[in-house]
């Protein structure tokens, strides 16, 4: 569905590299893990996908098609992305039904209201909803806005930057499950960035850890959970996340 | 089972029955209903989700809740302070001398225009006004600095915090709080700004300066993991009231339907699941005295 190649970015010509060199696949259906530290370069290379940052050498495939760095605007019909925060990726004045309908009016489609309260229904929000405004909602309730906004367009791509980081687990998971059941309803391809090893493990399939703009290990979810990896860095990642976190693979298991 | 007993003779930090309501008379809202706990030299940890008025707590043991909070209690003392009745120059005093707070962010909570150095050294000196002399104060800074692990102290004290790392920024922020030499820390969320492999370091040095100095600790937080990791004891915390208390070994034993669904909620790194079990609520919680086992 995705496919990057030899993808090099940096924010101006005399800059250094901030992505250096990166290319990955990602199937139809599937999801693909970006995961490393604040500043290893994965927000940056979502932003590329998503056509954010048009300043980018190498080449960026979608369906094989090679896109131009400046996308046109069918692109966004297939492919719309999620954001951290939901506080501050939903307009503040206007109510979540002008929200829901500006991607509709984006690309001239004309359809009745009801797509609206459709649209909350199955990001499990009732349809009231729609006549709220942002600071009504609580935060899972905005992602789940956010979400919906995203899927108005019935985009066959997600990209999912840090889309559960602002929340509590509690509503983590409620997140977490809404997005794997949107996925298999809909057979939508992700490509989900998070610096939480555990996020990943649990929605991906194929994982690519990132450090200084790098990829510097790739493997898919089993691996990661049989802890069967050796790539120092992975290492030190899976080791930290463990310390003050889970706990190592052999472990009890949680009810 | 020996910390107990030491918390139940000697306590540092004592709440019964505490109440903290915001705005006044009938529009009055309380938010945290009637809980008690004690601190004693050791890791107490305080979680809860968002709201659930954990970080209201450790203002209120400060004294520093805005205005217009109201904060009642049957007993809120520090060691033989009674934190209700002192006077504010007394409370000036006790914040930072005897209690420390550690914040979330460094990056906020750093004056931006001051060297990192220099905001240690004014600690310092503001808790020592008899013998505040310049030199000493930075003797002090270099040698607190070394002992939060920062590699060159002279250079690093001239930064401004722009200039140094989130990780580096927390450990300083350490240092401001240590070089007073308080009894107890309140670190409210202290590493969920940071990585995670910069969490491990920051926590670790917690974990010694706290064991070496015999300090108490107050730790915040809404990762049940790491309180359950780097804790003594926990307390659970929803809606204001206080789920159960539980030593931090045993809360895999916990029987508390939140903390259980809080548990179940983490998603793991090792097994497979396919939907994570979600928390519901029973409104029947909220009827259940806060009280601290």
């Amino acid at each position: 569905m995705i496919e990057v190649r030899d993808l090099n970015i940096r924010f101006a010509h005399d800059a250094p590299l901030v992505v250096a060199g990166l290319s990955f696949k990602v199937a139809t259906g599937s999801t693909f893990g970006l995961v490393g530290e604040s500043g290893c370069g994965k927000s940056t290379v979502l932003r590329a996908l998503a056509g954010l940052n048009t300043t980018y050498d190498g080449e960026i495939l979608l369906d094989g098609t090679p896109l131009p760095p400046h996308r046109p605007k069918t692109f966004f019909k297939r492919v719309q992305m999620v954001f951290q925060d939901p506080y501050g990726s939903l307009h503040p004045r206007q109510t979540i039904q002008a929200q829901l309908l500006e991607p509709l009016r984006n690309q001239g489609i004309h359809k009745p209201l009801s797509v609206v309260g459709e649209a909350l229904e199955s990001v499990g929000l009732p349809r009231a909803a729609a006549f709220r405004f942002p600071h009504q909602l609580s935060g899972g309730q905005r992602q789940r806005v956010a979400i919906a906004r995203a899927l108005m367009l019935e985009p066959e791509v997600l990209l999912l930057d840090e889309p559960t980081s602002a929340l509590d687990v509690s509503v983590q998971a409620e997140i977490l499950n809404l997005l794997m059941d949107l996925r298999d309803a809909r057979n939508l391809t992700f490509v989900l960035v998070s610096h939480d090893l555990a996020v990943i493990a649990h929605m991906c399939h194929d994982i690519a850890v990132m450090q200084g703009g790098r990829i510097v290990d790739s493997f898919d979810a089993a691996q990661l959970r049989a802890g069967t990896l050796n790539h120092p860095y992975t290492r030190e990642l899976l080791t930290a996340s463990e310390a003050y976190g889970e706990g190592p693979a052999p472990q009890v298991e949680l009810a | 089972m020996m910390d107990t007993a030491k918390t139940a003779t000697n306590p540092l930090i004592e709440a019964k029955n505490l109440r903290i309501a915001f705005g006044r008379g009938e529009a009055a809202v309380e938010v945290v209903h009637g809980i008690s706990f004690t601190l004693g030299r050791e890791k107490l940890g305080i979680v809860g989700e968002s709201g659930a008025g954990k970080s209201t707590i450790g203002r209120a043991i400060m004294r520093l809740s805005p205005p217009g909070a109201r904060v009642t209690a049957d007993r809120l003392t520090f060691k033989d302070v009674d934190l209700l009745k002192a006077s504010e120059k007394e409370m000036m005093r006790l914040r930072g001398r005897r209690i420390g707070l550690i914040l979330q962010d460094p990056k906020y909570s750093l004056n931006p225009v001051v060297p990192v150095g220099e905001q240690i050294a004014e600690t310092w000196r503001l808790h020592h006004p008899g013998r505040a002399g310049a030199r000493e104060a930075a003797e002090r800074t270099l040698s607190i600095l070394e002992a939060v692990k920062i590699r060159d102290p002279r250079r690093v004290a001239k930064l401004y915090p722009h200039e140094i790392s989130g990780g580096m920024g927390q450990r300083v922020m350490i240092a401001m709080m240590l070089i007073a030499g308080p009894d107890v820390l309140i670190a409210d969320e202290p590493t969920s700004a940071l990585d995670v492999t910069v969490r491990l370091e920051v926590l670790t040095l917690l974990d010694e300066l706290i064991e070496s100095r015999g300090l108490g600790l107050i730790l915040i937080s809404h990762d049940l993991n790491l309180v359950r990791r780097f804790c003594d004891r926990v307390v659970i915390m929803y809606a204001g009231r206080i789920m159960e208390t539980l030593k931090a070994s045993e809360l895999d034993k916990a029987e508390h339907p939140y903390t259980r669904g809080l548990l179940g909620s983490l998603p793991s790194i090792h097994s497979e699941q396919r939907r994570l079990p979600v928390l519901t609520r029973d409104p029947a919680w909220l009827l259940g005295a806060g009280a601290a086992r």
